[in-house]
């Protein structure tokens, strides 16, 4: 049992406050080294020179006029549903169900449209809408809330869960819809009932602004606001909330219903204003995941989040196109890049927090 | 023939340059507060933590602990305060838990090896019974046989009688010392002096993270084991007021706290806080200080009894039980409380300064919009005249050092203008002139007729500071006292008050 005395190899211990400016420095340098890494991985995978590698990424995303409003398009969608998801991350509620909660929003929207398309004014018809998608989206988003606030549930399980729940629903009203056909198309497409208005002679220009209405509200809401406060106060410490007389339950039950009723939102406009159609892919295939990466890297807050899910819309559709123009490169190839970014970034967040030590060489 | 020394030199200061050693077949208690520093260099010793420096012999050979395997390999075992069972398993399969993959798991030696051990130091346990069937000694039991199954030499002891009652104790002792016969070295951590006399070969104390020293028990007794404890006087000089125009301010009567175990946490509690005067609450950590606060702050149910709060305002007489700290406020009751645990319940850590300050009063107004104007100014108020030391209002708290850390708390809930202000260990980790600072702050308030609850650890600083102490054991009221015409080892010696007298705790 003669066992010399070593210290560890390697120690971590927490850094204490790292101003943001170096923060986000180290979070580009990530970028870079993420970049650095995708490029090596590209080259010997496909064989692909570093510089049109970027070019293809570039003329993916913005080169023309139909990518760069794919663009912006899935950026607005991938947006609303972080800043929806900010109050609940912020409050420490992991609200994994954005997926079902968007798909809500939608179904409710779909249904109006089919339903009372033909039967009410076009101004009331996308106020019911939008006030059935909000409902659709608070309610599957309050469910596990209100089992968190009463019984103390698993709010990740429970929100996942509503997730299948939903997309099956969709899955089925959209089977019922399309009847024989193939799939379900666009609905009321000859009278474009219930469609929202082309502005600036964009289908995507009235969403964006939306989505950014959205985003400085939620960032008000949260900054300044007395809710916000409770939020915050609630997420860091429930203890500290119930001594400040802080009704907790209250809390999780009002926040859960803002960030389903953003959610519900989010179907809305992609349903009204976008896709004129619905279906499980709706959510722009598992945006409410992405949504939660950027949620966390913005920290919560709103305006970072804009130019973080442009970066990651970015990646998508840049490497979209590297697939469509490769055979070697698939579609799945492109989550790959995609991750290794993602994971170089997400290790800056460990290297802000935490310093490492490694042994010394003395007495050796 | 078994040393261990270990001497450490940590900078956040759990421990400072500790020596212990312990040899085969003894008993070593590590006696001491809570906040001193035994849990700390237990975990140390069980590889829990790492030591910053400072070494660790085992057998004579210089080890390096640095996970709870290599502690067992070194035959260290830990029983911790807080039982690390899973609930669904048998005893056996519990004990089954640890082993080493080379091992053959086979249920039944396993379980045979468990009754031979037993046997060997006279447990009684059956090793089929589900963890969630048994009572807390007999998983305290499936714990010790956890680590003796492991081949464990040295034993380590949290608290281990904390949760037992007086006969579960008497048979653990009894067990203890059947070890002891058989080689086994044992460290028992706690802080009842009685038992200590009763089980140990030596007595290690520590205080504020110091190493104190180690006495021999049979050359010791309880008056020197309190004052090792508890320090040696440092002369203080804090100006007592007498109280003027006392009047009942806050009445408790009869208060009963049973938490979802069964252990009472209050225990039949009456006393009153007058106006103009502090109050100081004294006993051992854990005794029910912090239960008795929160039930007066809102914060704890109760089972019986009830706090009467006579309004200055209005005259009227206010009951607070079973009342949300909402409710409390909004009857114009004003308590303000700092509680024991800063960070995780007066403050949040991660905002600053000016958030800190609205916590309790953010409400205000009907706008839906925070104003952070008054706090701001409030904020600015405290830094400047309680001289906190801070780059500027906007930083985090948690950035701030304890002392700081404590003004701003302190400084918010004497802004509020309570009328009963109650403190709990509102000077622990702070230096001795920021500690000053808060004892003053005390005495204004007392001046200011408000009515002070003060809970302290340290015993000089309660004679000299409080009109009247309370002195509470297990939940219960051991004495109240006249500070004034009293001494430290009176105190103390009501402090640890306990069994002779406790005549219930076996029943139930």
């Amino acid at each position: 049992m003669a066992k010399t005395a070593k210290e560890p190899l390697i120690r971590l211990s927490k850094k204490d406050g790292v101003s943001e400016v170096k923060a986000w420095a180290y979070r580009g340098v990530a970028v870079i080294f993420g970049f650095l890494f995708v490029t090596l991985f590209m080259y010997i995978v496909i064989g692909m020179e570093p510089v049109t590698l970027f070019e293809t990424m570039f003329e993916g995303a913005f080169g023309n006029s139909i990518y760069l409003s794919s663009t912006i398009v899935y950026a607005t969608k991938l947006l609303c549903i972080s800043v929806a998801l900010a109050p609940a991350f912020k409050m420490k509620f992991w609200n994994i169900g954005a997926e079902g909660q968007l798909l809500a929003g939608g179904l409710a929207t779909a249904i109006v449209m089919i339903y009372l398309g033909s039967s009410l004014p076009n101004w009331l018809l996308i106020t019911v809408m939008f006030v059935c998608s909000i409902l659709a989206g608070a309610i599957v988003g309050v469910i596990p809330a209100f089992f968190k606030a009463k019984f103390n549930t698993n709010e990740t399980l429970f929100t996942l869960m509503m997730n299948y729940i939903v997309i099956n629903l969709v899955d089925f009203y959209c089977n019922k819809w399309r009847g024989k056909a193939s799939s379900l198309g666009e609905l009321n497409m000859a009278t474009r009932a219930g469609y929202l208005p082309n502005i600036f002679d964009s289908e995507w220009a009235l969403n964006l602004i939306i989505v950014l209405i959205l985003t400085i509200l939620m960032f008000l809401y949260l900054k300044k606001t007395k809710h916000g406060y409770e939020v915050a106060v609630v997420g860091e410490s429930v203890n500290t909330a119930k001594y400040a007389g802080i009704n907790v339950k209250k809390v999780i039950i009002r926040t859960m219903i803002i960030s389903g009723a953003i959610c519900g939102i989010c179907g809305f406009i992609t349903v009204s204003g976008q896709d004129h159609s619905i279906s499980s892919l709706t959510t722009g295939g598992g945006y409410g995941f992405t949504a939660i990466i950027v949620a966390w890297l913005a920290k919560f807050n709103t305006i970072q989040m804009i130019f973080i899910s442009l970066f990651i819309v970015f990646l998508e559709k840049g490497t979209e196109l590297i697939s469509n123009t490769n055979d070697a490169f698939d579609a799945s190839a492109s989550k790959i890049v995609i991750g290794i970014v993602l994971f170089f970034i997400i290790s800056a967040e460990f290297f802000i927090n935490y310093k490492v030590h490694f042994r010394k060489k003395h007495e050796a | 023939m078994k040393n261990i020394t270990k001497s450490f030199g940590k900078n956040v200061i759990a421990n400072k340059n500790v020596n212990l050693d312990i040899n085969k077949g003894e008993i070593l208690s590590i006696l001491g507060e809570n906040g001193s520093g035994k849990t700390t260099l237990m975990n140390m010793l069980s590889g829990i933590y790492c030591q910053d420096s400072g070494e660790i012999y085992v057998n004579g050979n210089l080890v390096s602990i640095n996970s709870p395997k290599t502690a067992f390999e070194l035959g260290i075992g830990m029983i911790h305060q807080h039982f690390k069972l899973v609930d669904v398993f048998s005893a056996t399969e519990n004990v089954a838990l640890g082993l080493s993959k080379s091992e053959k798991f086979n249920k039944n030696s396993i379980k045979n090896k468990i009754i031979e051990i037993c046997d060997k130091y006279g447990f009684e346990i059956d090793p089929d019974k589900k963890i969630y069937d048994m009572s807390v000694s007999e998983k305290q039991t499936v714990e010790i046989v956890k680590v003796l199954y492991r081949g464990a030499d040295i034993l380590i002891l949290d608290e281990p009688t904390a949760v037992l009652t007086p006969q579960e104790t008497k048979k653990l002792f009894k067990v203890l010392r059947k070890m002891r016969e058989h080689g086994k070295s044992i460290i028992i951590i706690t802080h009842k002096l009685h038992e200590v006399l009763a089980l140990s070969d030596k007595v290690a104390v520590l205080r504020k993270g110091e190493y104190v020293g180690t006495v021999e028990t049979k050359n010791t007794n309880e008056k020197e084991l309190t004052e090792m404890m508890v320090g040696k006087k440092i002369s203080l000089d804090i100006e007592r007021a007498e109280p003027k125009n006392t009047t009942d301010r806050l009445v408790v009567k009869n208060i009963n706290c049973i938490n979802y175990e069964g252990v009472k946490l209050l225990d039949n509690i009456s006393f009153t806080a007058k106006s103009g005067e502090i109050l100081g609450i004294a006993g051992i950590a854990g005794s029910g200080q912090r239960e008795l606060l929160e039930s007066i702050a809102g914060l704890q149910k109760l089972n019986e009894g009830e706090i009467l709060y006579n309004n200055p305002k209005t005259g009227e007489v206010d009951n607070l039980r079973d009342k949300t700290p909402i409710q409390i406020r909004e009857l114009g009751v004003r308590l303000s409380f700092v509680p024991e645990d800063r960070l995780g319940m007066g403050l949040v850590g991660n905002m600053d300064i000016i958030d800190n300050m609205m916590l309790r009063s953010y409400r205000k107004g009907k706008s839906v919009f925070v104003n952070r104007k008054k706090p701001k100014g409030l904020a600015e108020k405290i830094i400047e005249d309680l001289e906190v030391v801070t780059p500027n209002a906007k930083t985090p708290v948690r950035r701030l050092s304890g002392g700081n850390v404590q003004k701003v708390l302190v400084g918010r809930e004497i802004a509020s203008a309570p009328s009963v202000l109650m403190a709990a260990y509102p000077v622990r980790g702070l230096d001795i002139n920021s500690s000053y600072m808060i004892y003053n702050l005390l005495n204004k308030q007392k001046e200011r007729g408000v009515a002070v609850i003060f809970v302290g650890e340290d015993l000089d600083v309660l004679v000299e500071l409080c009109d009247r102490i309370m002195v509470i054991n297990s939940g219960k009221i051991t004495g109240i006292v006249d500070a004034r015409n009293t001494t430290k080892e009176e105190i103390g010696l009501l402090m640890t008050k306990t069994d002779s007298l406790d005549t219930q705790g076996g029943e139930e």
